[in-house]
């Protein structure tokens, strides 16, 4: 059973139709890739599902409930979370604050008990520092915790990202470009990153211009061209797919 | 010397009433980038309210000054937190996506409102407050007489900022509101319903306004309706000072003018007491353009 289901979506910007009729399903576990030239239409597809836009037309189920119409802190507390093409960190708190910020949905007190710090609320607060520094040894952070985010070297900022999604408990975790600006050490460490997340039982949808990367983690491939999908498929389906080998290399009359 | 240190309790009184004002400026500031000129008016409120609530409920009668007192302020703060998160839904919230001259043309509107609203209720002229709701002890310390009641302003602010400071800095919903004001799209993509920020800064920042109403109420024993614009101006003045958005900044802020008020009319003239203020603003703002606190905000590209 799919995880989360697209159906016939579209998004026009005035005139442009940045996503054109997509339609693909995310199975339970798996960890599917969306590729596809820059302008692809790739990250307004993520903004989509996490509800920053709405579509004009089609569907988003998630776990058999539609997505349409929910704010985006509504759709991160069903279980979505996802990190940016560029990194949106809270640049001013500490590593560990990050991620507690992250945690903030899946915490129940409210300002009173906060105010007057009752002893449900002071358990709550320990239980979710636990569960970020969990979430920070994870990603190999945790004796990064009580620097600032901002002091962070670039790669691992983008491990950060990755822990303070992890901080809200996912079910779908969706990584946007995750290896951009990484060097080759640091993404052969993403990949065993992203194999342990699915060890967890999270299933993972990522955008990546990064092959090798997409081609080692991906079970299923879906490839974007102007906003259509033009291909579906196995890694080395995607591989031997000539309308997607035209779209990147371009046709001799293209 | 002596009048040195007279002049400090006195100010340090005054500057912590301008950093609990400061504190609803610069916490708006902070989420929407947007002043709210309204939050004088809350302030003047609470001095209103605390004059109705006092005089109606004689609460001091029944309960002794202390818990009297006490139930007063809770009552106050709560009244104008309320106040607060109506105005944000009345006047903000339908803006939140509008250009942001607009909501600032909206807060002044809001303000105009309110203050004629406190005068159509009260009237125009000065009222007065019970003179026996504190005690008038005098204390004689370190060979200074100071008045108990400048005493318990200066540490009923301080309990409320760091009370504050605390919340914001240690608490689930503190983290949620420096996250909001970070990047208000990051916050709600990791599950923090950022209208909820919001609403709750609505709450605190009129709060602790109402507050400082309740004590100017019964510090100086006269309000007005117009005493919020000299007040608001002042702490408005403080959150720059300190670095506007940031919350330690807006108590330094205003603690330090407060000082400096104090100073400036003891030493140099009573009638420049303000120039002086706002020159030392001027002065630290061509040093410090983002105030003493204020961090550099890089334009997002």
């Amino acid at each position: 059973m799919s995880l989360l289901s697209i159906q016939r979506l579209t998004k026009n910007f005035g005139g442009l139709t940045a996503v054109n009729n997509v339609s693909f399903d995310v199975e339970q576990g798996s960890v599917v890739g969306l590729i596809g030239p820059n302008g692809a239409g790739k990250t307004t597809v993520f903004n989509l599902i996490t509800g920053i836009y709405q579509p004009d037309q089609g569907a988003i189920s998630f776990e058999q409930a539609s997505l349409l119409r929910l704010p985006t802190h509504r759709i991160v507390s069903l279980g979505i979370a996802r990190t940016f093409q560029t990194i949106r960190l809270f640049q001013n708190m500490s590593v560990l604050e990050n991620v507690l910020a992250g945690c903030h949905c899946r915490m129940k007190s409210g300002i009173l008990s906060s105010m007057f710090h009752f002893p449900r609320q002071q358990r709550e607060e320990r239980a979710a520092i636990d569960r970020a520094l969990k979430a920070l040894d994870f990603v190999g952070l945790r004796d990064q915790a009580e620097n600032l985010s901002k002091n962070l070297s670039y790669g691992n900022q983008r491990l950060l990202e990755i822990a303070r999604a992890l901080g809200t408990e996912p079910r779908l975790l969706v990584l946007d470009e995750p290896a951009g600006g990484m060097n080759e050490n640091e993404t052969a460490q993403l990949v065993s990153l992203i194999e342990r997340i699915r060890g967890m039982g999270i299933t993972v949808l990522l955008i990546e211009h990064d092959m090798s990367l997409v081609m080692r983690v991906c079970e299923q491939i879906v490839v974007l061209e102007y906003g259509s999908k033009i291909a579906e498929g196995s890694p080395e389906e995607i591989q031997r797919n000539e309308r997607v080998i035209a779209a990147y290399l371009g046709t001799e009359d293209g | 010397m002596e009048q040195f240190f007279q002049q400090l309790t006195n100010g340090l009184a005054v500057g912590s009433i301008y950093a609990l004002i400061a504190l609803g400026y610069t916490m708006v500031y902070g989420v929407l980038k947007l002043i709210n000129f309204a939050h004088s008016d809350l302030f003047t409120l609470g001095a209103y309210l605390g004059l109705t609530l006092l005089t109606s409920m004689s609460l001091t009668d029944r309960l002794g000054p202390v818990w009297g007192v006490l139930i007063l302020a809770v009552m106050v703060m709560g009244f104008v937190a309320l106040a607060g998160a109506l105005l944000d839904r009345v006047a903000y919230r339908p803006l939140r996506e509008s250009p942001r001259l607009s909501a600032v043309v909206s807060a002044l509107g809001a303000s105009i409102f309110l203050q004629n609203t406190v005068m159509l209720i009260y009237g125009a002229r000065l009222l007065v407050y019970p003179s026996n709701i504190l005690p008038k002890t005098v204390l004689h310390l370190f060979g200074l007489d100071i008045p108990l009641v400048r005493i318990l302003v200066l540490c009923v602010s301080l309990i409320m900022m760091t009370g504050l400071y605390l919340f914001i800095q240690k608490t689930r919903i503190g983290t949620a509101i420096r996250a909001a004001a970070i990047d208000q799209g990051a916050a709600r993509l990791m599950g923090i319903d950022v209208n909820r920020v919001i609403l709750l800064v609505f709450m605190l920042g009129p709060s602790l306004g109402g507050a400082a109403g309740l004590m100017v109420g019964l510090y100086y024993g006269q309000v007005n309706f117009t005493m919020g614009w000299g007040y608001g101006l002042k702490a408005f003045t403080a959150a720059i000072l300190g670095g506007i958005g940031n919350i330690p900044g807006a108590m330094v802020g205003g603690i330090l003018l407060g000082v400096i008020e104090a100073m400036g009319a003891a030493y140099l003239s009573f009638a420049w007491k303000d120039a002086i203020a706002f020159l030392v603003l001027i002065l630290i703002l061509i040093v410090r353009p983002t105030g003493l606190l204020g961090e550099r905000v890089a334009e997002k590209v």
